[in-house]
């Protein structure tokens, strides 16, 4: 038995003890542990989601007074990126030799690869490994560039350049298509 | 043969346990949680294998739309206000203190300076419906350029972070790159989502 407390500023009682009536002290909790984890589904779910990621690239400086430097043509793979997804690549400076890829992993990493090692074999050392040019088309888009880009980290490609493709590489592209079209047409 | 009767337990378990490491996590969640104000574009941005994390703080983000619209969004209340007022004394326009806090408050812009005032003076929900042209950055107007300056005059810190959709066409991320080199940001970020399929 004891005396109820009197609720903030309330005055005190004139004597006579009041009992306390028996309750039940356990209070059903249930619907106050749905709601809290409720909300924790929730909070738990919105945080993870959001998470990019980022890959950091540099660029030449535009006042880039440097020396070009001379590259053995033998050591160039030249990518060029097309439309729907697609990469004509050609080995050295001859564009006759282009050939179509995709991005798949079968795809431009096999190639990537081979001509790794077949630059590796020719040269031997590690200063004079695979140099590629990146030429995106205008009828590329973002995400064919920062698939190169990754392609270039996978295969661990140190050595590479991103530019502006030329008339001359579209001149290329019309060429292939031209010859590709041909057999096609009966 | 007397059949035998099941114990009664209690079927009421003590919950309080629970529900206090419910409530701790619900807390946690909830005070690190950070409501990002609305994007006024949906990215879809590329996949790659890149693992490094932006860091939350100083950074400067360009957002393309598929269409090539560039949005501009910098990280921080104080250093967006000290934008757009570095920006209007480029400019020659003079910001209130009402606008400026409405710009620091908002998320990703793409107004050219000429309609800004005009831009901040709507409310959030006009502000909303107003079909944003993107920030020009064609070498006859390139207010992207001072954008960047700007924001780079105001935080030495800032990394410059692009948030490319998708299918933006490679001539309209090339001018963005382009901008890039003559403001002398040489080291940049693309932010990608984590590939899940490999």
């Amino acid at each position: 038995m004891g005396e109820i407390a009197a609720g903030g500023g309330g005055g005190h009682k004139k004597g006579g003890k009041v009992r306390s009536k028996k309750m039940s002290t356990r209070i059903d909790m249930t619907p106050m542990v749905d709601l809290a984890f409720l909300l924790l589904t929730f909070f738990v779910l919105t945080t993870t989601m959001n998470k990019p990621k980022t890959m950091e690239i540099r660029i030449p400086e535009k006042d880039d007074n440097s020396e070009p430097i001379d590259i053995n043509e033998r050591r160039v793979v030249t990518l060029l990126l097309g439309d729907n997804d697609k990469i004509y690549w050609y080995p050295g400076i001859n564009p006759a030799t282009l050939q179509e890829a995709n991005y798949s992993k079968s795809g431009i990493r096999k190639i990537l690869q081979e001509n790794e090692t077949k630059i590796n074999a020719l040269f031997g050392n590690k200063e004079q490994s695979m140099f590629v040019f990146i030429k995106p088309l205008d009828e590329s888009n973002y995400k064919n560039v920062v698939d190169i880009l990754d392609e270039m980290k996978v295969v661990d490609i140190t050595k590479y350049a991103l530019m502006e493709a030329t008339g001359q590489d579209k001149n290329i592209i019309q060429q292939y298509a031209a010859s590709m079209g041909a057999p096609n047409t009966p | 043969m007397g059949k035998v009767k099941p114990h009664r337990s209690s079927p009421t378990i003590d919950m309080t346990p629970m529900v206090d490491l419910a409530f701790l996590l619900v807390t946690f969640f909830m005070l690190t949680a950070k409501f990002r104000p609305e994007e006024p574009v949906q990215v879809t941005t590329p996949k790659s294998n890149s693992q490094i994390i932006i860091p939350e703080n100083d950074v400067l983000t360009l957002t393309m739309s598929k269409e090539g619209a560039v949005y501009i969004d910098v990280s921080g209340k104080s250093a967006r206000k000290q934008l757009i007022t570095n920006m209007g004394e480029k400019y020659g326009i003079s910001f209130t203190e009402e606008e400026k806090e409405k710009f620091a408050g908002g998320s990703s812009i793409a107004i050219p300076m000429g309609n800004m005032k005009q831009f901040l003076a709507l409310d959030l929900k006009a502000q909303k419906a107003v079909k944003q042209p993107g920030i020009p950055k064609d070498t006859a107007q390139n207010e992207l350029v001072d954008w960047i300056k700007q924001a780079r005059l105001s935080n030495t810190r800032l990394r410059v972070a692009i948030k490319g959709d998708e299918n933006t066409k490679f001539p309209e991320v090339n001018k963005v790159l382009k901008t890039l080199q003559e403001t002398n940001v040489t080291v940049f970020n693309l932010l990608t989502s984590p590939e899940n399929d490999k």
